[in-house]
């Protein structure tokens, strides 16, 4: 289990992933908001997507879990 | 002179208007989200109105509720600033309908010089030199069809745009067709118009600006270049004028093609008209933001002219008090704009400022919104304060900032004073030798 880390404080703005999909290195799981910019949050390596951890428009913190890959 | 000013724009900016509308005796309105109720905007202005919550869309980016608060105080002008609604010709456009007189060009001027395909067609017209590109793209296949004829590598802009926001760039043909969905959709996000054009992509370009300022008369000033070729993701971070990369020729070339484009399209108030020069300094019309700049201050400090004064008193009805041909400047002035982001990776850092003590001394200006204890949220722009020096030589004012920037104590919040220092130190930006692939370089310096 790998545990997904926002790297910003900021705001979920769109959900890209699918929960218990596949998942390959470099796609994008999540965008997030911050500051008018985009940060994608992308899978580390591939695997299966089993937990998506914040909604669309939630707040979040620099460290915050968003998603868990296995 | 207008009785009153209500500012539509929050930090700095805010700030730094409020000073000369002050100083003119003009009464000053803030407007101010929840976030920035305790805001040292709200404590200076005259008066400050709620204009509701924290997300742009419900406060600063809200033309009916902004527009009800200069109705409530009895404001007579408005003052965008830049961001927010500044190039909103709806914006404008409300205000004029409103009886209220908006501190910038009139809305049918921001309207077309906010159309990129349309200035280009201007410019081009005027036999200013123009980016190789096409016009509004009809879709992908027409997009691989551009970019096959003007070779790669080719960049894709928002019609819209503006800020670098949606701009892509295409380096393989095989990438082409989801960076056109990708400048599309930013595009359609941002802007609400989602219309792209596709550019050739100029290797190791300046990007050079001109600042003017025009009244109702057709009087045009033009000044100095200002050069604004550091930046990341399309954003400026250091500003010099004048450019250590301009010929006095290339400058005059500038300043004749900014005041040619002024004239033909009428233009009033303050502005800015940017182009992108290659290495061998061809020049290239890139488009006009019809607002004052960030980076605005450089020009002021090799000018000792206040931008905002005369906008408020071209705005006011008067003719410019100005000649170009008797406007003296001299010295070199630089501006780093000091972001609550991370100096490494450039990620933005909302939070609270726990310590914040800025820089004096002479020939050093600090503009900021903020001080000790304030949150930067994360709704709005990282721009903290913009750190300006000037000397009577460029290698004065790089030791300067040096030295101001040491002197610099932010805490609470990243922020890019580490990256800043770094660059100042470097050989490229001491030299003067730098172009837009600065901050890439200084990267591959550092890291190998």
């Amino acid at each position: 289990m790998t545990e997904i880390v926002s790297p910003i404080t900021g705001s979920v703005w769109k959900i890209l992933a699918g929960v218990e999909a596949p998942i390959a290195e470099g796609e994008t799981i999540l965008i997030l908001e911050s500051m008018k910019m985009e940060i994608r949050v992308k899978c580390p390596h591939s695997g299966k997507l089993v937990e998506i951890r914040v909604n669309e428009g939630d707040s979040i913190l620099e460290d915050d879990v968003v998603a868990v890959i296995q | 002179m207008l009785e009153s000013i209500l500012i539509a724009n929050r930090g700095e900016i805010a700030r730094r208007i409020l000073r000369s509308a002050r100083r003119l005796g003009v009464e000053t309105v803030a407007i101010y989200s929840d976030t920035d109720e305790t805001s040292m905007l709200v404590r200076e202005a005259d008066r400050a109105v709620r204009v509701g919550e924290a997300r742009p869309k419900d406060s600063y980016l809200n033309i009916d509720r902004i527009v009800a608060a200069a109705r409530d105080t009895g404001a007579t002008a408005v003052h965008p600033g830049y961001g927010f609604l500044a190039e909103r010709w709806e914006f404008a456009r409300t205000c004029e309908q409103e009886g209220l007189t908006f501190i910038g060009p009139h809305s049918d001027v921001i309207r077309s010089m906010g159309d990129k395909a349309l200035s280009r067609q201007v410019a081009s017209s005027l036999g200013i030199p123009i980016p190789p590109g096409s016009g509004i793209l009809s879709g992908v296949e027409e997009a691989r069809s551009w970019a096959a004829e003007l070779s790669l590598p080719v960049i894709f802009k928002a019609s819209a745009g503006g800020g670098g926001i949606g701009m892509t760039k295409v380096e393989k043909m095989e990438e082409l067709p989801e960076a056109f969905e990708t400048a599309t959709n930013r595009a359609g996000l941002a802007f609400g118009d989602d219309r792209v054009y596709v550019e050739k992509y100029l290797e190791s370009p300046h990007h050079i600006e001109i600042q003017i300022l025009a009244d109702a008369d057709g009087n045009v000033v033009t000044f100095p270049e200002r050069e604004c070729s550091v930046q990341r993701r399309h954003q400026k971070v250091i500003e010099e004028s004048p450019s250590p990369f301009a010929t006095d020729e290339l400058r005059a070339r500038l300043r004749q093609a900014a005041r040619r484009l002024a004239r033909e399209i009428g233009y009033t108030n303050a502005g800015t008209v940017e182009f992108v020069v290659d290495k061998d300094r061809n020049s290239y019309f890139l488009e006009i933001n019809t607002r004052l700049q960030v980076e605005h201050p450089i020009t002021e400090m090799i000018t000792c002219v206040d931008l905002v004064e005369h906008q408020i008193r071209i705005a006011s009805g008067e003719p410019l008090s100005l000649r170009e041909d008797d406007l003296e400047w001299g010295g070199w002035a630089i501006e780093s704009r000091i972001y609550a982001e991370d100096s490494e990776n450039f990620y933005p850092s909302p939070g609270t400022l726990a310590s914040y003590v800025e820089p004096h001394g002479e020939g050093i200006r600090v503009d900021s919104g903020y001080q000790a204890g304030d949150i930067i949220s994360q709704f709005y722009d990282p721009l903290i304060a913009k750190l300006v020096v000037w000397a009577e030589d460029r290698t004065g004012a790089v030791a300067k900032m040096q030295h101001a920037l040491g002197n610099y104590d932010i805490t609470g919040v990243k922020n890019n004073i580490s990256f800043l220092t770094e660059a100042f130190a470097s050989e490229m930006l001491k030299s003067g030798n730098y172009d837009t692939h600065f901050i890439a370089k200084l990267k591959e310096e550092k890291h190998g």
